[in-house]
């Protein structure tokens, strides 16, 4: 008989001086490999620090294993569908177990790409104009008239990508419509809806948000300087792209670069942690390009960097967002309504 | 203001304009040789991380099936390695390889017409190894290797690293089309390009399936000679021939002119990683120096455990057994290809491991691997065969680890793919892919 998680979870923080974190991993995601590779590193340095680890793939044994092991947070550590669109997270908190990080609802908000640029649009923040486009769509209106309307409305300097996903699969920088063709294919075959926005050139910006129990709080942003687009091999390679943490800003643009990303997470109602990606471009604006509820922690990662940029240790910073979870108010699961 | 508090006292997190220099979170990164370039993080290759999840049907790995192995027998033949040579088994040995298992190769080799010697035998830590080695013996800089097309990847992986320039030869349904091999050493020959040698995968060949006829393998033997080049022939699945018949290797008509690479990981086990190279007097003398500079000695438990179920054990039936079970496995696959791909087009292989299959036009199969992924089912692209850029529209499907009915369910995904894939390349008119032909496959661990 499985015993009953829900009152368990509850117990009080502090009861247990080294809380037992449970690390999602893996999954079936077209991002497996890069969520493996950020469990490790988490897990790696939350026992570093005195937390008690235990890592698990997104399978059939993950239910009984949580179930038994009762670990007093789950930190979902998924990217991609299933990971961030909050699915995993609607099974963890019915077992009545508290998650790290945002909840169900706001993960698939957050998660699709299209939605949170209008969540965060309303909110005042600037992000590119853009289109969503299911590949149905250009089955039924044409694909001339629909690649006509796009360039027509948002010029020819474009970014397409999968309105769902990360690691820059399947996204394309694209300059003129024959590019724009391919680009639409090589984004479909990721998932079946692209959102095609406008390319804002300027300094690429990574910024962290962390809220360890005071409100969300941004980190250093880290600035990314690729040889080219900064793709899977930018990303995971070392050596393609130089980043500089904190980024080469003016005091007020980082400010501004930092409030847009705290916006951001709140305004989507994220918790706990996140990265929003931005562009500040040449007159000094920040666009908001989108936002992850699980962002990558590998060796290459950029919300590490920013911790550390911050003189944050790493493993105590991931137990300091531990017990900061476990100090919050209840995630008891609640019917979606 | 929202940027974090510094903890231990440092200054501000807010970022400046005085920041910090940048970094490219490598320390070394000045410091790498020049073979290390075109080293990448691919996509398509965290793509086969997925592979090994039990909800793919996985037609991508070349691992062979071992279900079939009598364990509790090789359990017995490991505890026997121990308790009565445990001390020589768990000591360094010779460089070159042990002298029974050298003798037992011959043997094995004796099967496909094979005339040697133990002292030709240097034994390596998989044939893998013993690619390397002769890579490492024969091939500087800017060399040519002259290799068929498409071409095993991890042959082409050892070939990069020593930065040779690897020129591509046809196939046909007969294997390594003579007059192609011969015309090609003729005009790099007129170049002034140093050819070193001619690779070749033989016997179902990998990733195309096909074996070079036996009329052509004297053909190819006098077209080496005459422009002086070696030849190596690899031969991982020489015995996996399903009629039972293997055919005579390359190196059976010529001792001088040919280096033979064999391995136990496909007719045994590739978890020893015991393989060999068969080589005249004086080649053989630079690989063991080598062999001994890389490793100092293949696995010495390895080698006697080896050796002792090839003299304990019926491995010929083992054999047998393999090529009973993979001949299923290759029935499946084209039986299945036939009923739900007959737009495409592939081959009938007569052993080993592999059906290469041709898309329909204008699909790219590396293109089209994250829908693959998506519908469960992986396959290793064609450029991972190819050094140029080519084999696009090809991909190698493996039926050696799934089992018939997985094999059938894969195929039918696939096919879901394929005609995805399709209308969404019709109704966009591209054609021809966004491939950039890199060498990318899974690693070895994948099913």
């Amino acid at each position: 008989m499985t015993p009953p998680l829900a009152a368990r979870s509850g117990s009080p923080s502090g009861s247990r001086p080294d809380p037992r974190v449970a690390i999602l991993a893996g999954g079936l995601s077209h991002e497996r490999d890069v969520s493996l590779r950020s469990g490790r590193r988490v897990a790696e340095a939350l026992r570093a620090a005195g937390v008690e680890v235990s890592v698990h793939d997104v399978d059939d044994d993950l239910v009984p294993a949580l179930t038994q092991m009762l670990p007093d947070i789950v930190w979902p550590l998924l990217h991609g569908a299933s990971g961030e669109d909050g699915s995993v997270r609607d099974v963890v908190e019915m077992l009545g177990l508290r998650v790290l990080g945002t909840g169900p609802r706001q993960s698939r908000l957050a998660f699709d790409k299209a939605n949170a640029k209008t969540v965060v649009a309303r909110a005042g923040i600037a992000t590119p104009a853009f289109v969503t486009l299911p590949q149905t769509l250009f089955r039924e209106l044409g694909v001339n008239r629909v690649l006509h309307a796009i360039t027509d409305r948002l010029g020819s300097a474009l970014v397409v990508k999968p309105v769902e996903g990360g690691s820059a699969l399947g996204v394309s920088v694209v300059s003129s419509p024959d590019e724009l063709r391919r680009a639409m294919v090589d984004c479909f075959a990721y998932c079946g809806t692209a959102l095609v926005e406008q390319r804002v050139d300027g300094t690429e910006l990574a910024v962290s948000v962390v809220d360890l129990g005071d409100g969300p709080v941004a980190l250093p942003a880290v600035e990314i300087v690729a040889d080219g687009p900064y793709d899977f091999d930018a990303r995971y390679n070392p050596g393609r792209v130089e980043y500089f943490a904190p980024a080469r800003l003016s005091p007020a643009l980082a400010d501004a670069a930092a409030a847009a990303a705290v916006a951001a997470h709140q305004a989507l109602g994220l918790a706990r942690l996140s990265r929003t990606d931005v562009i500040v471009s040449d007159d000094g604006r920040v666009h908001f390009l989108e936002v992850n509820v699980a962002p990558g922690m590998t060796e290459t990662s950029l919300l590490p960097q920013a911790a550390e940029a911050a003189g944050h240790n790493l493993g105590d910073l991931y137990r300091s967002l531990v017990l900061a979870s476990l100090a919050g108010s209840s995630q008891a699961y609640r019917p979606l309504t | 203001m929202t940027t974090s508090s510094v903890p231990h006292g440092e200054t501000s997190g807010t970022p400046t304009s005085s920041a910090a220099a940048g970094t490219r979170l490598d320390p070394w990164i000045g410091s790498y040789a020049e073979r290390t370039h075109g080293m990448r993080a691919s996509e398509i290759r965290a793509l086969f991380a997925v592979a090994n999840r039990p909800e793919v049907v996985s037609l991508a790995g070349g691992m062979p099936y071992l279900d079939g192995l009598p364990l509790d027998v090789l359990s017995d033949v490991a505890a026997r390695v121990v308790q009565q040579r445990g001390l020589q088994a768990l000591q360094y040995g010779s460089g070159q390889g042990d002298e029974t298992l050298r003798e037992q190769i011959l043997e094995v080799m004796s099967l496909q017409g094979i005339s040697a010697h133990p002292d030709d035998v240097v034994v390596t830590t998989g044939s893998q190894q013993a690619l390397d080695l002769v890579t490492r013996v024969f091939v500087d800089p800017g060399d040519v290797v002259v290799a068929e097309a498409p071409s095993y990847v991890g042959a082409l992986g050892v070939f990069r690293a020593y930065q040779a320039d690897v020129v591509h030869v046809p196939i046909d349904a007969d294997g390594l089309v003579p007059e192609a091999l011969d015309s090609t050493l003729t005009s790099l020959a007129a170049e002034g390009r140093r050819v070193k040698l001619i690779y070749t995968v033989p016997n179902f060949h990998n990733p195309a399936g096909v074996s070079l006829s036996l009329s052509r393998r004297p053909q190819v033997l006098e077209i080496a000679r005459r422009h002086g080049v070696l030849i190596v022939e690899d031969d991982p699945y020489g015995l996996l021939a399903f009629d039972g018949e293997p055919r005579a290797a390359i190196r059976s008509l010529d001792a001088d002119g040919v280096l033979y690479l064999g391995s136990f990981s496909k007719t045994f086990a590739p978890g020893y990683r015991v393989g060999w190279v068969v080589a005249p007097h004086a080649v053989r003398e630079k690989l063991v120096l080598a062999s001994e500079s890389a490793i100092l000695c293949p696995s010495n438990a390895s080698q006697i455990a080896i050796s002792s179920y090839l003299s304990t054990c019926d491995w010929r039936a083992q054999v047998k057994s393999y090529r009973e079970l993979y001949r299923e496995r290759r029935d499946a696959t084209v039986s299945a290809l036939a009923e739900h791909l007959p737009e495409a087009s592939w081959n009938v292989p007569d052993g080993g491991f592999y059906v290469w299959v041709r898309l329909p036009d204008g699909l790219d199969a590396r293109d089209m691997l994250p829908r693959a992924v998506t519908a469960r089912v992986a396959y290793v692209p064609g450029t991972a065969f190819y050094y140029d850029g080519g084999g696009a529209d090809h991909m190698r499907l493996s039926y050696c680890f799934p089992t018939p009915e997985r094999i059938r369910e894969g195929v039918r995904r696939l096919a879901g793919v394929v005609e995805a894939e399709r209308e969404l390349v019709e109704m966009f008119g591209v054609s021809g892919g966004s491939s950039q032909g890199s060498v990318v496959a899974p690693g070895p661990d994948v099913a």
